[in-house]
């Protein structure tokens, strides 16, 4: 649906001169929710503002549907935009923000009245159909702002930061909302978001992003379990950073000797590793701690700190290299607390747990 | 367990706090004292003066004889015929009005046209030009108004400015007569109360959220459309505000009548000032006054009316 080719967005010039997007490359699938996710300042925003036309890119080209939008501006471009502070219109009515892009394209009126009811039955605000927008909350202004944006029928919505003014329990339900809506609309969602848990609930693919560079895309659970280095291992989830000497590479296995003892075979996911020094990522939630057996070849720590979350208990260990670990076991009922601090224990995991990066 | 009201102690409690009301609406009266005194003297006071004075007779040096009398507003828009004492229209009094407000209403027109760009043009400049601009905008009132007005005599009449430059460029021969008439009136009261539209509408226009203009460009608005459908309507407040500022002071405008107008293109105040000075008849200054201020509030109710209603329209 999008294709982004090799675009690079440079704002000022001479010694002012920011590079706000670097050599982005990126396919977007028709029907796909596809998000955009960095730190502030990452260059999302301004990727976002490229798609919608309110930017042009510096170098390189966007092609929509196999068309070459690079230069187009924003009111000829089939792409719509959820603003991050929903930008409604105060002097209409939810009704008439809903029409005005219909009323924009010359719709005949019968259909702009239609097409609005069926809106607002969409996101589910027929009630508040006639209120001034500054006359409903915050999270109904969020729904008008989706209906507005939906009711041209948009190849591609374009969603900027929709949820972050909402409160937690609002958040949640948008995000359930937002999904169905994708699903029942077949619109493709382009969604910027700097909440790494946003990202992961509600996209088909994610683009991780910093400095004006993506640095990974792929489906959540790939840019969760296979980071492809340590940025986006850091910045998605909890992550464990271990030093670690590779060597003994055969096919799609190798020999990984922690700086903190214990000596594991593990299969390899990439082909671009060679034998020496490496980072190794481990979830917190992937090991289990256990007593020490004495075994030389375990991996041993001492209870520093737990710290008690309710559904789980997250226990930061010093490792025998001075490391620190921290691992998070599930809570349950028959295991009471049986650990402290100053315990020596083992930390036992699959070798499937262990990621080489490649930094 | 219930507590039994003493009916003595009942009756105290409700006398102290009738004094303590008594005592409240007494601090009220004496905080807002000297705003009342205030008003009183420079507002209610001199208008009472005004009003009394339209229903007496004149005086022969000016001043007026305490002697009730109506004339004074018959006149304002009849006049009885000295040979013939037949009633006639005051057919100079009324085609004063209308140009009065003609001129009004094209000053007001004329400043938004200059002066809502304008004020655009400042709002989108960075933050410190602003300052520059809207100085620049300012200069102009720390200027004396006779001063400013005779400026633009110089630029307008026979032998000045614009005359001179137009037939040095030989686009014209015999100089254009600009002073003295309806357009030098017009001129130079468009001049004078331009800063009166351009800061409410600035004001307006700086508080304008241009990401509105954005999601309007994102909606399919052309950039015209996008102004009429979403800056103006948002604008609008200030250029009421600023249209009210320019027209009221128009409407009673002196000065810049007296000096480009000359003697015979004469406005409202200055066939006020006519009735005090050399007209020697204050009670028909006074009657004109009043009627000049009625004038403005029906054209300010009149106004503030369409204005609102085309708010309903909008949405």
């Amino acid at each position: 649906m999008i294709e982004i080719r090799n675009i690079t967005k440079v704002f000022g010039a001479g010694e002012h001169a920011v590079t706000a997007l670097q050599e982005i490359n990126v396919n977007i699938a028709e029907n796909e929710f596809f998000t955009l996710l960095g730190p502030s300042g990452c260059g999302k925003t301004t990727l976002l503002r490229l798609i919608a036309g309110f930017e042009h890119p510096s170098t390189g080209s966007m092609l929509l549907a196999g068309e070459d939008i690079s230069l187009l501006p924003p009111n000829k471009r089939p792409v719509n935009t959820v603003f991050q502070n929903y930008a409604l219109f105060p002097h209409m009515t939810v009704a008439g923000n809903i029409a005005f892009g219909l009323e924009m394209l010359g719709r005949p009126k019968a259909e702009v009245a239609e097409t609005v009811d069926r809106m607002l039955r969409l996101v589910r605000m027929e009630e508040l159909k006639n209120r001034q927008t500054s006359e409903i909350s915050g999270g109904q202004q969020q729904r008008v702002a989706l209906a507005r944006a939906l009711a041209p029928q948009p190849k591609v919505l374009l969603l900027d930061e929709p949820l972050s003014a909402l409160d937690l329990k609002l958040r949640k339900e948008m995000q359930i909302e937002l999904k169905r809506l994708q699903s029942e609309t077949g619109i493709t969602f382009v969604f910027v978001t700097h909440d790494q848990e946003e990202a992961l609930t509600m996209s088909d693919r994610i683009a991780v992003m910093n400095a004006g560079r993506i640095h990974q895309i792929g489906s959540p659970r790939q840019i969760y379990d296979h980071p492809e280095n340590r940025f986006v291992a850091n910045f998605i989830g909890d992550s464990n950073f271990l030093n670690a000497k590779l060597g003994n590479i055969k096919d799609d296995q190798a020999e990984l000797e922690f700086a903190a003892g214990r000596k594991v075979t593990v299969p390899l996911h990439r082909a671009d590793l060679s034998d020496g020094e490496v980072s190794v990522l481990i979830r917190p939630e992937h090991v289990s701690i256990a007593e020490p057996t004495g075994n030389s070849h375990e991996l041993t720590g001492v209870i520093e700190n737990i710290v008690y979350f309710g559904t789980d208990t997250h226990y930061h260990l010093k490792l025998a290299s001075g490391e620190a670990f921290m691992a998070r076991l599930q809570n349950n009922p028959s295991e009471a607390e049986k650990r402290a601090a100053g315990d020596k224990v083992a930390v036992l995991m699959d070798a499937k747990a262990i990621q080489i990066l490649r930094d | 367990m219930t507590v039994q009201a003493d009916p003595v102690t009942v009756d105290k409690a409700v006398e102290i706090e009738r004094d303590a009301r008594r005592r409240d609406v007494r601090m009220r009266w004496l905080l807002s004292a000297p705003a009342l005194t205030i008003i009183t003297l420079f507002a209610a006071g001199p208008l009472l003066i005004v009003l009394v004075y339209s229903f007496l007779t004149p005086g022969n040096y000016g001043n007026v004889k305490w002697i009730f009398s109506i004339d004074a507003w018959t006149n304002v828009v009849v006049q009885r015929d000295i040979f013939d004492n037949t009633l006639q229209w005051a057919d100079a009094h009324l085609s004063i009005f209308w140009r009065s407000l003609k001129l009004s209403i094209v000053t007001t027109i004329l400043t938004a046209i200059f002066g809502i760009p304008t004020a655009y043009f400042i709002a989108t400049r960075s933050a410190k030009t602003r300052n520059l601009w809207l100085f620049l905008i300012t200069i102009p009132f720390w200027t004396n108004l006779l001063v400013r007005t005779i400026a633009v005599q110089e630029l307008i009449r026979t032998e000045g400015v614009i005359n001179n430059v137009l037939r040095m460029l030989h686009i014209i021969d015999t100089p254009i007569q600009m002073m003295f008439t309806d357009f030098a009136i017009g001129f130079g009261m468009t001049y004078v109360y331009l800063p009166l539209m351009v800061l409410p509408v600035y004001a307006s226009i700086e508080k304008l959220d241009f990401r509105l203009v954005e999601a309007g460009y994102d909606l399919y608005a052309s950039r015209w459309t996008c102004f009429r459908r979403i800056i103006l309507p948002l604008v609008k407040p200030g250029m009421i505000a600023g249209s009210i500022l320019v027209f009221v002071p128009s409407l009673g405008a002196y000065v810049t009548p007296r000096v480009l107008g000359g003697g015979k293109n004469l406005m409202f105040g200055n066939l006020i000032e006519l009735q005090f000075g050399q007209g020697r008849n204050w009670p028909l200054g006074a009657a004109l006054s009043i009627s000049l201020m009625v004038l403005v509030m029906v054209a300010l109710i009149y106004y503030t009316r369409i204005s609102s209603g085309g708010d309903k329209q909008n949405g």
